[in-house]
């Protein structure tokens, strides 16, 4: 080593001043990738900063114009008034309420489906795969209207049932494609260990896999939710007076004033920034891969 | 035994999906045809009379062939800045990824905010000296500048779909490639090109399908812009069957979107996995 740095010393003072251009190259191509990130995160979060503030500022600050950026008067009354108005506290239970309905259902019947398809090699596998993708494909509209004419004729038109089975189809296929992934990252040994330590089938199923899965279930139960929790032309088409908290707003929209829908628009965000800081590990393989 | 099982767990998922997708779409094709006596096309007639219909169709293909092509371009460009690690990288993908879980309904009321005569758009026009009285963005005889704010508030609320499909498929490229494209003096452009772009194919392809797809169920984000001043294709349906209470020409509506969405899926298919099987 030492004497291999004696002559890169000796040549030292002769070389050329060094070449920044490559260096300032670099830094600039940084600089634009950073200003490039920040106008797109504006661009993302603008509207939401600006939408809060609009929910927060009282109905004077409202009809101003020109509006400044900040509120002049700060007030929780359009909040308040949208969470008053008639209709928007049930609508916030019946959205929980099929939210967690389909969560439970779609996982009772989804991740069994899941798992026969990570876990078994069977004739008619690829049919099945291709007639999931179709579900996926069929637009929602094609089927709300027939199934609201069924669910007049069954009785359970304008219940929270009802939209939970709406929900529930709608979420199944990509249930069943995000369980079949997670089961697959379990490892077969795991269950085969059980299973010769005298474990049945569904023992071995039920107390090694179900627990190593659990993260990823739990993210796939946040995934099906948040799709219920959005979900509108369903929700609105099978109800009337039971209706989730965006069926309520649409319907509300034409006689609603400006402060009534700022504020619904306000109050159907506010989950959205907590699911996704909670699913941000999750994001790109669920999104991204799984349900490609 | 071990052949029966799979089909054991499967049942019940399609039990229910033959019964909550199956039969209301035959029923649903039934109800566009039939009427009380038998076939009829009373129902189709009475749709391309509404004026509604034709502008509802054209609006929601020019969405399409504008949104998509530029949720694309911007969803690519998004995963390039990812991949060159940023500063901060972590906090603008959480705030890039938040519109996933936004629903349409509130992307049009936030956009409402922003683009509403009195909204914060016009304000800074008005303030800028720009304009005297700000722009009436939402006016329904200006088809233009309604078709922009519902294409910009579908730019806001679905690109982040895209940019997640594109950055897993980004993620699933070796670097190997893009070094040794570098190595041998391929510009950015060329290294795009040539080998991130191929690479992006299959992702790039179910990320069209998947947009297209939900692009032409869109319809909260222009009823909470516009109300039914700029009408898509659901938003008919939904007025037809709530509005109208005509459920037979609602799924007439609903009909014509699944074609379109059908028939964009096929042409997708084939267009865009030609090229893998030449190659």
């Amino acid at each position: 080593m030492s004497t291999e740095t004696r002559p890169a010393e000796t040549t030292e003072r002769t070389l050329p001043p060094v070449d920044t251009a490559p260096l300032r190259r670099r830094r600039r191509q940084a600089a634009w990738v950073q200003a490039a990130c920040v106008a797109v995160t504006l661009f993302m979060a603008l509207p939401i900063v600006l939408i809060g503030l609009s929910a927060i500022s009282s109905r004077a600050a409202l009809a101003e114009f020109p509006k400044p950026f900040l509120p002049s008067e700060y007030s929780f009354d359009t909040l308040l008034a949208f969470f008053e108005a008639t209709g928007t506290v049930p609508a916030l239970g019946n959205s929980v309420l099929a939210g967690i309905y389909t969560v439970f259902w779609s996982l009772v019947v989804g991740a069994p489906a899941g798992y026969a398809l990570a876990r078994h090699a069977f004739r008619g596998k690829d049919a099945y795969q291709v007639f999931i993708l179709l579900v996926r494909a069929l637009p929602i509209v094609v089927l709300s209207v027939p199934l609201a004419t069924m669910f007049l004729r069954l009785d359970v038109y304008d219940t929270v049932f009802a939209v939970t089975l709406v929900h529930t189809t709608l979420a199944l296929p990509t249930t069943v494609l995000i369980t079949a992934s997670i089961f697959v990252s379990v490892p077969t040994d795991l269950e085969e260990a059980a299973q010769v330590f005298g474990c049945t089938r569904w023992q071995a199923a039920r107390k090694v896999v179900v627990p190593l899965a659990l993260p990823g279930l739990a993210a796939s139960s946040i995934f099906t939710f948040v799709l219920s929790w959005n979900e509108i032309l369903g929700a609105t088409v099978v109800t009337l007076g039971h209706r989730t908290l965006p069926a309520q707003v649409l319907t509300a929209l034409d006689e609603a004033s400006t402060a009534y829908r700022f504020a619904g628009g306000f109050a159907l965000i506010l989950p959205a920034l907590v699911f996704i800081a909670v699913m941000r590990r999750y994001l790109v393989n669920m999104w991204g891969t799984t349900l490609r | 035994m071990r052949l029966r099982s799979p089909w054991l767990l499967l049942l019940p998922s399609i039990v229910l999906m033959l019964a909550l997708f199956g039969w209301p779409l035959v029923q649903g094709v039934l109800s566009a045809f039939t009427d009380d006596g038998g076939f009829t096309f009373a129902h189709w007639e009475r749709l391309f009379g509404d004026p509604y219909f034709l502008r509802a169709l054209r609006n929601t293909l020019l969405l399409i062939v504008i949104v998509v092509p530029v949720q694309v371009v911007l969803a690519v460009g998004m995963a390039l800045l990812m991949q060159a690690r940023p500063r901060f990288a972590s906090g603008h993908f959480y705030l890039w990824c938040v519109p996933l879980a936004i629903s349409e309904l509130a992307a049009g009321l936030v956009w409402l905010s922003i683009f509403d005569n009195r909204g914060y758009l016009n304000s800074l026009l008005v303030s800028l000296g720009l304009s005297e009285n700000g722009v009436q963005w939402l006016n329904y005889e200006n088809t233009t500048t309604m078709l922009l704010t519902v294409v910009i508030a579908e730019l806001w609320r679905a690109t982040s779909l895209v940019f997640v499909i594109v950055v897993a498929g980004v993620q699933m490229i070796p670097r190997e490639y893009d070094e040794a494209a570098q190595v041998f003096g391929a510009t950015f452009w060329q290294r795009l090109r040539h080998v991130t772009l191929p690479l992006l194919g299959p992702s790039l392809q179910v990320a069209l399908i998947l947009r297209t797809i939900l692009a032409l169920q869109a319809f909260a984000v222009a009823q909470a812009l516009t109300g039914r001043d700029f009408p898509l294709l659901v938003g008919e349906t939904y007025e037809w069957y709530v509005v109208l209470q005509n459920p037979a020409v609602a799924s007439a509506v609903a009909l014509v979107v699944l074609v379109i969405s059908l028939g964009t899926a096929v042409l997708y298919l084939r267009t865009v996995r030609q090229p893998e099987g030449v190659r």
